[in-house]
């Protein structure tokens, strides 16, 4: 039993912004998989809610004629792992989406609460992050729209203001056509778990020459965060195991992981030491490169 | 024929379509709903309660503190009550409590109209405290100025013993001797159910308690003594239950739910605990710490074990002491012709009490002692499996602790057997050069020894009655529980196969009931296809020989001359010869007017020997070592649990157990802040309960030995499979890495200091 004391559901995304704006304590709600747990833990934000779950508008996948690719904010992962579009140009996303709780939870998360949620672990936000991914935000005076590198705020916190929805994510052709990309989420167990490490890379090859990197990782800082001087120092790099080595050594100049019972500083260093390699290096054989 | 052969489970149908009733499931008028108001420090005395704001908020029925509970302290284990009250377990519990012990224990509890409003109203009571410090690690408890968690001091129980010989000769004659340090974590059941119960007043001064719980009638004593009621008015109904593993052989908040029904005129209260109730507050399993010594002849002869340790029980005794000696008696059964020496002691903590769970003590013994026999065979240069198959128990040794004979031991044959299935020699052989570089692979091996329940530490009762129908069907009552184990399949299998009748005719009534259901002390130490077996077989040949007396009766025909064949009575020398079906006899029995009654057979049986069983695991991991993750590539475990009623079922239980050893081994622990005795991760999220993405396929055989002391050659199987993964599996993290894990869980986090230790990584 929840402790839900107002309910809307709502028909558009411009109803949600209205609502919102007339309502100082709502709190939107999409799949649930957050907010219901807040809600479960007694949490007095969550007791006004307006519904966008469903909504259509949230929901639509397409790929627009200039080649960009534009996802509802409310479609779930489930959706996400099985769109032929997304398999197809940005299948790291849904490689990422993958990994995030189970059938169960992906069948109703949406990508859009993910980040929304700003969680330091949210999976689909490395992935977002290394194709410099754009939100378009919804407000009562029209939209906006903001890279998903200057979301993120801090732990739990995003550049979201009391009226914002946010209605779909934009990932530009330039980002994504001619990138190999991976990702890897090391967690404690398989499945139904949040990240210890996220990891997720683009690489753009120029022959044996890489052109572009970009690696993002979570749980690293206190938000998502692209290593770029790592990327910075692998352009114009050949692909070889010791120019991977030092590229991985890179990373750690713009993270600072945390240390906590979860675990400590010195593994979380490890494992982004690790993964760092191994997302690059499949990142790269992503592009075409055999290693 | 119904026994040996995989029928399908009786309640598998009712459970895989939901139609299976438990607890919540049933809807009871007026049902009022309570939530604890619990301690938010690990380790002091509440000094003031202020339950005024709790009070007026609309649909509170009624608060109570504990004030207002009876002062006689009561204990929670579910053993069979001591006649030797030197042997009974200990005292130490009230309902609600001033002396805080653990971070959530019981101080007050709200009773209102919805679980939601008890829970905004159990946030409003406000409690002040006199906070002490938290004694959580061995040493600070043990230490000499330890403030005393219970009035009678910090050890709850200990004991030890030298058997087999003595030690200080066998160290003489032992050319290598080697020690170590191993410790097990505490983790937790996990059971799909949490605890749940509700109880409401019936004409007048009767109690009714409806609970998931594996123990009904001992659940009905410990309430009576909690609550000062007498016995005969107390019911305990035990519908469905999800699961169990141990947490639900103790009375947890049936005493409380009684206690509310009472003080609130037979109201209905219902309790029904959270997961993360569930894993702090109700019941753990024990963390060991063990020193360990062995020695060993140049030739692979075990001469020695010598293990001392020490059982952590958190803030109640729960089980006590019971569980260290348990645990430890197991190691004599698997090495009964080396000496042995066992030192234990069991101790308070302020931390999560810790109770009985699958395979009782005995899963933390085994890791040590099977870690220590394979550090021993590689400081000997031997092959762990040969320095195992040497060593073990044969049937014919004598159990040097209790002295009785081992009539059968199939643990060798297990060995050998497994190191077939799984060509332990080729893959040895093929994993030579997998021992560097960034993926290294290796193999173990552990095994174990249990018992088929816990006589003769307690008294092993078990009761059947059984009834024929008037439509020839059989109902079996028994007192033993099913918790999702398949008691009642088995129990149905052994009546059919006794009786002659046909399985799909024999109906077990699996909701027990205390005013009806016939005394059994419950589910746990694997006891009940051994003992409640041994009722079933009396009360089946018994009306086995009624149905046939009777059909003398009718037919006129010599009973000797007669056989039951499924639905039928038919001649012995020609089965196809019917001369009456079960139906046309069970009908007239009830309703011919000069002859007759109703055919029924009931037998309670005391059980006075207890079978060891055993068995082993063998794994293969790979271990990556830069990410500190281990993947088994194979498992399979080999027992010799007897004669196997089931081989479906069978193969259930050992998949069950090796995924919670596994969960054990690699993952589980729950984790107490050693300065504040903050429990960290009572949830699943943080609680890394593996998920079926994380388990390898499972694997598993058996070596049917025919015991002779069981009625059906049956010996324990619930608990055995739970034992020998989790050293097996540490056994082949040393093989593949060289680094020796000394504590468990070896989760990433703590392979990671171990491997950085070792200089790996």
């Amino acid at each position: 039993m929840f402790n839900i004391e107002k309910y809307s559901k709502v028909k558009s995304v411009s109803e949600a912004v209205s609502l919102l704006e007339k309502n100082p304590r709502a709190r939107l709600i999409a799949g649930g998989t957050d907010v219901l747990i807040r809600l479960r833990e007694g949490e007095e934000d969550y007791t006004e809610l307006i519904d966008i779950h469903d909504l259509a508008e949230l929901m639509d996948i397409q790929k627009r004629e200039n080649g960009d690719i534009s996802m509802g904010a409310g479609v779930t992962f489930s959706q996400v792992m099985e769109n032929a579009i997304i398999k197809e140009s940005i299948p790291v996303i849904a490689q990422a989406a993958g990994t995030i709780g189970g059938p169960q939870v992906r069948n109703v998360a949406t990508i859009g609460g993910n980040i929304c949620n700003g969680a330091i672990s949210a999976d689909s936000a490395a992935a977002l992050f290394v194709l410099d991914a754009v939100l378009e935000i919804e407000r009562v005076n029209g939209a906006r729209e903001l890279p998903v590198r200057e979301f993120y705020l801090g732990p739990g916190r995003v550049a979201l203001e009391h009226g914002d929805v946010l209605k779909a994510i934009i990932v530009k052709q330039e980002n994504y056509a001619g990138y190999g990309a991976n990702y890897y989420k090391y967690a404690m167990r398989n499945a139904m778990d949040i990240a210890t490490i996220g990891c997720a890379a683009t690489c753009k090859l120029d022959g044996e020459v890489i052109e572009e990197l970009k690696i993002a990782f979570t749980v690293a800082a206190p938000k998502p965060m692209r290593a770029q001087t790592a990327e910075d120092g692998a352009r114009g790099k050949r692909v070889t195991d010791e120019n991977i080595e030092k590229i991985a050594a890179l990373v750690m100049e713009d993270l600072n992981p945390r240390d906590s019972w979860r675990a400590s500083k010195n593994f979380r260093l490890q494992v982004i030491r690790i993964l760092a390699k191994r997302v690059i290096t499949a990142a790269i054989e992503d592009a075409g490169v055999q290693r | 024929m119904s026994v040996g052969i995989a029928v399908e489970r009786k309640d598998a149908l009712a459970k895989v379509s939901g139609r299976a009733k438990f607890t919540e499931d049933f809807s009871v008028k007026g049902l009022k709903h309570a939530v604890y108001v619990r301690s938010t420090i690990a380790h002091g005395r509440v000094i003031k309660i202020d339950t005024q704001k709790a009070r007026e908020i609309e649909g509170v029925r009624a608060i109570f503190t504990y004030e207002d509970v009876p002062k006689n302290l009561f204990a929670t284990a579910g053993h069979p009550y001591a006649i030797d009250r030197a042997a009974a377990d200990v005292a130490d519990r009230l309902m609600l409590t001033q002396d805080i012990r653990l971070e959530g224990d019981e101080i007050a509890i709200v009773v209102a109209d919805t679980e939601l409003i008890a829970h905004r109203a159990a946030a409003q009571v406000e409690v002040e405290y006199e906070p002490y410090a938290a004694l959580v690690t061995p040493e600070a408890i043990l230490a000499p100025d330890a403030r005393k968690i219970h009035p009678g001091g910090n050890v709850v129980g200990a004991h030890s013993y030298e058997v087999g010989g003595e030690i200080k000769t066998a160290e003489k004659e032992a050319e290598i001797v080697l020690e170590g340090e191993y410790s097990t974590a505490m983790v937790q059941h996990c059971h799909l159910e949490n605890h749940i119960a509700y109880a409401y007043m019936e004409d007048g001064d009767n109690i009714i308690i409806v609970s998931s719980t594996q123990i009904p009638h001992i659940s009905r004593r410990i309430v009576s003594e909690a609550i000062n009621f007498p016995l005969g008015n107390i019911k305990v109904v035990k519908p469905f239950i999800g699961g169990g593993f141990g947490a639900k052989q103790d009375v947890i908040i049936e005493p409380i739910v009684a206690f509310l029904t009472m003080k609130m005129n037979g109201t209905p209260v219902q309790l029904n605990l959270s997961r993360e109730e569930t894993i702090a507050t109700t019941r753990t399993r024990h963390p060991f710490y063990g020193k360990a010594k062995g020695g060993m002849t140049r030739e692979g002869e075990l001469k020695f074990l010598d293990l001392d340790v020490v059982s952590v029980t958190g803030a109640y005794a729960s089980h006590g002491h019971s569980i260290a000696i348990a645990g430890g008696s197991k190691t004599c059964t698997m090495y009964p012709r080396a000496v042995i020496r066992y030192n234990a002691k069991t101790i308070y903590a302020n931390m999560p009490c810790a109770g009985a769970m699958r395979a009782y003590g005995t899963p933390q013994v085994v890791f040590i002692t099977e870690c220590l026999m394979e550090d021993m065979a590689r400081k000997a240069g031997i092959d762990p499996l040969d320095f195992r198959i040497k060593n073990v128990g044969l049937p014919g040794d004598t159990n040097p602790y209790n002295k009785q004979k081992i009539l059968t031991h199939g643990l060798q044959e297990c060995l050998i057997k497994g190191r077939e299935l799984f060509d332990w020699d080729g893959k040895k052989a093929a994993y030579v050069d997998k021992k560097t570089g960034v993926i290294r692979s290796g193999i173990g091996v552990a095994c174990f020894s249990y018992a088929s329940g816990t006589y003769p530490g307690n008294v092993e009762i078990a009761s059947c009655r059984l009834i024929l129908n008037p439509d020839g069907s059989v109902h079996v009552h028994v007192g033993a529980t099913e918790i999702g184990q398949g008691s009642d399949t088995a129990f149905a299998q052994m009546a059919a196969e006794t009786t002659g009748i046909n399985y799909a005719d024999v109906k077990v009534i699996s909701t027990q009931d205390t005013d009806y259901t016939p005394f059994d002390t419950g589910a746990y130490a694997s006891r009940q296809t051994y003992v409640n077996g041994q009722a079933v077989y009396k009360a089946a040949v018994e009306l086995r020989e009624k149905i046939l007396s009777y059909a003398e009766k009718v037919t006129g025909q010599a009973k000797e001359a007669l056989t039951i064949a499924g639905d039928r009575v038919v001649y012995h020398a020609q089965p196809e010869t019917m001369l009456i079906t079960l139906r046309d006899l069970a009908t007239d029995s009830y309703y011919h007017k000069n002859r007759g009654g109703q055919i029924t057979s009931e037998v309670s049986f005391k059980t006075q020997t207890n079978a060891p069983s055993f068995g082993c695991t063998f794994v293969a991991v790979d271990v990556d070592i830069e990410l500190c993750k281990v993947t088994i590539k194979q498992i399979i475990n080999v027992h010799d649990s007897g004669k196997i009623i089931n081989p479906m079922t069978a193969k259930g239980q050992v998949h069950g157990g090796m995924f919670m050893s596994i969960g054990a081994a690699l993952f589980e622990e729950l984790l107490v802040d050693e300065t504040s005795g903050r429990i960290y991760n009572n949830n699943l999220l943080d609680y890394k309960f593996p998920t079926i993405t994380d388990m390898p396929d499972l694997d598993c055989a058996f070596v049917e030995t025919d015991e002779p002391t069981s009625s059906y050659g049956v010996k324990s199987l619930g608990e055995p499979p739970t034992i020998s993964p989790a050293p097996a599996i540490r056994n082949a993290i040393l093989d593949a890495t060289g680094v020796a894990p000394d504590r468990l869980p070896m989760s990433p986090k703590n392979l990671f200091e171990q491997f950085k230790q070792a200089g790996l990584i």
